[in-house]
């Protein structure tokens, strides 16, 4: 059974709809992110699950029971805010014994939960400073150590990482799954950055618009978009008007690429997205295609190449440098094309439009 | 180079000057009062020697210390309960939509820019239109209202800048609505409500239009005892009152501000 259930949730501020019909379960242990871009309603449903907000029509369900009506306090979840929202006024160690107080715990056990909750964020002996003496990564780890204690079922996180440096970033990304993993708790994860998103989830969410655009594994999500606006949201892709000759035959720019997608029918309008690591480089007619190379960045690992090719401007990823002028050849594997259906109705398309 | 730094000490003596005036101007009437209040006789033209014989007069009079007693007692009641609904009012604002709370932003500075004798006249008429005879309470009623838009001016910043997000992180952590607002919300908070508190309490004892007209028969403040003692000749008594109040409120500023420093210290 699901631990948490939404259900036909809606939700408007001011006349605009923000959630319509979100339906969304999830299981124990798992590390769920809701990805999408800002106001695609992924912090409003984190701000109903925590009881901040009530919404309009449907219920949340928790292990069965419906708690759409009760209080923040009363729930057995706990958030880390995007902004930290330590207690300034209190040092280190009384932030975090702030639940603990409330729930009548006793002194010993209060300071083993402090001494247990700094050792887990990697910031033992913190318990006297003050919350304006650490920085923002410090803050954010006593937010962490501060829900936790209090032992959720659920924890909450809204863009936690959000205002860190990348490096820190990616330090905190590896030290939450490593929490994850410790304390057994669920996550739910809220943020707009796919990388983040990618490393860490169990199972990703795509929202826009109030709607679910795609759920899925992270590998699942980044090699199989469901359609377009998940395949230009989550990496970089090339997306592409083609038609599906027949069963994996597709025709993109004018020239025949093979595929392994089956059952769009024949001569069908499809999407077709290409990711740019996938595109194959080679010498003027040895590919698919020829083109030119219209620019050229390195951007660290690889160089990042647009190629002028059947008038479309693909953009190409590879570890060889092809300076910009140079007549070259692309090609894909038939594995790495993947075909998506057109949107059907203008609603559909409304949705997958904005960025 | 001797003629640069000849013209730099003109310079320093200038501003020096400039500023011992600007000094005499703000300082020499109360200096003028308090070396008054000492003076053995009752004339203010000569001085006739050193005596404490009207701050003796002054602690025994009635009038005067009924009058203090009064002005002391409404400050403060008129302070503290115009901080209590100044603070209930602000928490109601802010949780308003942003229209709604400028509009009532706006009704809330209308008193501030009202001149005194408008609002206490009206005050007076209203309280008689009700049937209500002018006395110790009315007054305090009319001191409550002015103070309350001070107490709201200075409150309501403070819950702008409010750590965003602080109350609700409370809340999630099993703190019950009130719990969180008194251990979270009224720490940050605090220093708009003291300030609210002082301003109100300043406000109530220098007013003197308003009270003027709400306070009926036999009702004095300090500031009223003035006013009519003016019409028979200010006797000594009220020039030893002033330099006592003036004296307690330089002792009071400078604890306040050592304090504050300190505490800023600390941090």
């Amino acid at each position: 059974m699901a631990l948490i259930e939404l259900v036909d949730i809606s939700k408007s501020f001011d006349g605009e709809l923000v959630l319509d019909e979100f339906n969304l379960k999830i299981k124990e242990n798992e590390f769920i992110t809701l990805l999408g871009p800002s106001g695609c309603g992924k912090t409003t449903t984190l701000r109903i699950l925590g009881g901040f907000e009530t919404p309009d029509t449907g219920k949340v369900l928790f292990q069965g029971e419906d708690i759409t009506n009760l209080a923040p306090n009363k729930r057995p979840l706990n958030t880390v805010f995007q902004k930290y929202a330590l207690f300034p006024h209190m040092n280190i160690a009384e932030n975090i014994a702030f639940g603990l107080k409330i729930s009548g715990k006793s002194k010993e056990y209060i300071n083993d939960k402090i001494k247990y909750a700094l050792k887990l964020v990697n910031l033992s002996g913190f318990e006297k400073r003050s919350v304006d003496s650490l920085s923002g990564g410090q803050q954010q780890r006593i937010a962490i150590a501060r829900a936790i204690v209090n032992e959720p079922r659920v924890l909450l996180l809204d863009e936690p990482l959000g205002a860190l440096d990348l490096k820190l970033r990616q330090e905190m990304q590896y030290e939450l799954i490593r929490l994850k993993n410790e304390l057994g708790i669920t996550f739910l994860y809220v943020t707009h950055d796919q990388e983040e998103a990618l490393t860490m989830s169990d199972k990703v969410v795509v929202m826009n618009q109030g709607y679910i655009q795609q759920m899925g594994t992270p590998e699942e999500i980044y090699n199989e978009p469901e359609n377009a606006f998940v395949a230009d949201f989550i990496g970089d892709s090339n997306i592409i008007d083609g038609v599906m000759l027949e069963d994996r035959v597709v025709k993109i720019c004018g020239s025949v690429f093979p595929c392994i997608d089956e059952g769009f029918g024949r001569n069908k309008p499809v999407d077709v997205v290409i990711r740019p690591e996938d595109i194959i480089i080679g010498k003027p007619g040895q590919g698919i295609m020829d083109g030119v190379v219209t620019s050229n960045v390195f951007i660290g690992v690889h160089y990042e190449m647009c190629i002028e090719a059947g008038g479309f401007e693909w953009l190409a990823q590879n570890t060889t440098s092809y300076p910009v002028g140079t007549r070259v050849s692309i090609g894909v594997t038939p594995e790495n094309i993947q075909i998506m259906h057109k949107p059907q109705s203008e609603d559909e398309e409304a949705i997958s439009l904005d960025d | 180079m001797m003629k640069k730094s000849g013209r730099a000490r003109a310079a320093a003596v200038g501003k020096g000057l400039y500023l011992a005036l600007i000094l005499i101007f703000l300082y020499l009437p109360i200096f003028t009062l308090m070396v008054l209040s000492f003076n053995e006789g009752k004339t203010m033209s000569r001085w006739t020697g050193f005596s404490l014989r009207w701050y003796e007069e002054m602690f025994a009079s009635r009038t005067i210390m009924d009058a203090l007693g009064n002005t002391l007692t409404i400050a403060f009641w008129a302070a503290t309960i115009a901080t209590i609904v100044g603070l209930l009012a602000c928490i109601g604002m802010n949780a308003m939509k942003d229209r709604s709370r400028l509009v009532l932003m706006g009704i809330n500075n209308i008193p501030l820019l009202n001149a005194d004798i408008v609002t206490g006249i009206s005050i007076m008429m209203t309280f008689i239109v009700c049937g209500i005879s002018l006395n110790y309470g009315t007054v305090l009623f009319s001191h409550i209202t002015f103070c309350i838009p001070y107490v709201i001016l200075s409150v309501m910043p403070k819950f702008k800048q409010l750590e965003s997000h602080t109350y609700e992180a409370a809340l999630d952590l099993g703190a019950s609505p009130l719990y969180a607002f008194f251990k979270v919300v009224m720490p940050d908070i605090m220093p708009g409500v003291m300030s609210g508190f002082l301003l109100s309490f300043t406000m109530s004892v220098d007013d003197f239009v308003i009270t003027h007209f709400t306070r009926g028969a036999g009702i004095n403040t300090l500031s009223t005892l003035i006013y009519s003692q003016v019409k028979v000749g200010i006797r000594p008594t009220l020039y030893a009152l002033s330099t006592v109040i003036f004296v307690l409120v330089l002792v009071i500023l400078i604890v306040v501000n050592i304090l504050s420093n300190r505490k800023e210290g600390e941090k």
